[in-house]
């Protein structure tokens, strides 16, 4: 579903991706982790065309991100994103939010894209909340709109950017067991997040990062049996150590 | 000498007409400004050299320009070029447009600035294009954060509006000078016009205030 072969990416003379490559099957559950600063959210910005990359490929469905010829944002449609900070647009309501891009990317009607957000938010646990503005949600349910503003789509992927990074501990676990739910029922995820108990439960590989580079891409016991690299055991031993 | 101020009321419906001009011009042009400036702050920042150097240079030009220059040439120099007059009314509203357009860009840009690129990045995210983006996400919320700066430009535009004189329009300023000469009551009509600009700006600032005190919550 999406490769990811040799990208290079420098901001100016930095460069913050070398030859990272790796791909996520359909069905498939890959979580990122790694260090702050390791590219990680860099790279899965690249999937989506976010962040432009200099050298390298990516395809998702076999469309290639880089490719002047692409249609990036009919690609994007077909892409899920959640964010760190859940960017929902706050001069909005929670409907509105869901509903805009079905109705101007999809053609949808007003009535199709609201019940469809109707659905969504009562699977997300947050009907009552639908004509609220972001403003009045907590971090969690911002966050579990932004995840069903992004289903509303009906992508063949999801991606996820640190979801859970700018939540309160108490809210971190409303918003997990949201994207468990879809794993289990075979959404395709590229997951960046340092939620190990959530990449146990549900990943399928694991992908490492450090300094720009994949250390280490494995199975997802094999990973957290014997992570094969120095950095990888010594990033593992510092955030589980606390658990 | 004594005041009278029973000349303010006998010409009451003149000194209206002349309020209604300032009015309209205010609107008008605080409109046309508002669409123009737009364009020039997208192309300021769309990343492409020779767009937001053509913006880039509109906007210091007509900044370095005085106001009641750029009414004369749409007064006395448009009608060499195009071979006939445009008038006083057309002079001034577009003299007062291309102007505005100038001030309201570097607002908006800086509007379109506060928006937080995240805001922009969800929405190609989600498929919209560049066009929708601005248009659905990004515009609206910058219009909010910058109107009481609009609100403020659109007073100093109202005020303005009193330098029509030199082109014969009948502006409320005008209107109060002609009333103040044929009735040889110039301290009290100035004085007059002085309360009204007052009135109308001041409780202008006041408004816009509210709104910042509202917004900032």
């Amino acid at each position: 579903m999406i490769e990811i072969r040799d990208i290079d990416k420098w901001y100016g003379t930095t460069q913050v991706l070398r030859a990272c490559s790796t791909s996520v099957a359909k069905g498939e559950v890959v979580v990122v982790c790694g260090p702050s600063g390791s590219g990680k959210s860099t790279l899965i910005k690249c999937v989506n065309g976010l962040e432009p990359f200099q050298n390298g490929e990516i395809t998702v469905d076999g469309v290639p991100v880089g490719d002047r010829g692409t249609n990036l944002s009919k690609l994007r449609a077909r892409i899920g994103m959640v964010f760190q900070n859940f960017e929902l647009y706050p001069h909005m309501t929670v409907t509105a939010n869901i509903c805009l891009a079905q109705e101007k990317v999809l053609g949808r009607s007003k009535a199709e894209a609201e019940a469809k957000a109707a659905g969504l938010l009562s699977r997300v646990g947050l009907s009552e909340h639908a004509r609220k503005h972001p403003g009045q949600l907590s971090g969690g349910q911002q966050q579990r709109v932004a995840i069903a503003r992004a289903l509303a789509m009906d992508p063949i992927a999801m991606l996820f950017d640190e979801p859970t990074s700018a939540l309160d501990p108490e809210m971190i676990n409303e918003v997990l067991e949201v994207m468990v739910e879809l794993a289990q029922e075979g959404m395709t995820m590229m997951v960046v997040t340092h939620e190990m108990g959530f990449a146990r439960k549900v990943a399928d590989r694991v992908v490492f990062m450090d300094k720009g580079e994949i250390v280490e891409d494995a199975e997802k016991d094999a990973f957290f049996g014997t992570p094969r690299s120095d950095r990888a055991q010594q990033f593992l031993s510092k955030i589980l150590h606390h658990i | 000498m004594a005041f009278d101020f029973g000349v303010i009321f006998d010409s009451l419906p003149f000194l209206a007409e002349g309020l209604a001009l300032s009015f309209l011009l205010t609107l008008l042009a605080a409109a046309g400004g508002i669409v123009l400036a737009v364009i020039l702050a997208l192309m300021r920042l769309s990343g492409y050299t020779a767009l937001a150097l053509i913006s880039a240079a509109y906007v210091n030009f007509f900044r370095s320009m005085p106001l009641i220059l750029v009414i004369f040439w749409f007064f006395f120099l448009v009608p060499l070029l195009i071979g006939r007059p445009v008038g006083g009314f057309y002079s001034a509203l577009i003299a007062f447009t291309l102007f505005e357009a100038a001030y309201y860009s570097e607002i908006i840009r800086a509007g379109i600035q506060s928006v937080s690129r995240g805001q922009v990045a969800a929405g190609y995210a989600t498929g919209l294009t560049y066009g929708q983006t601005m248009r659905f996400i990004v515009l609206p919320q910058a219009f909010r954060n910058m109107t009481p700066v609009l609100l403020t430009q659109g007073i100093v535009l109202f005020q303005d509006t009193s330098l029509v004189f030199v082109v014969a329009l009948r502006d409320f300023m005008t209107a109060t000078t002609i009333v103040a000469r044929n009735e040889g009551r110039l301290i009290e009509m100035y004085l007059f016009a002085a309360a009204v600009y007052f009135v109308i700006c001041f409780s202008g600032s006041l408004y816009v205030r509210r709104l910042q005190g509202k917004f900032a919550r």
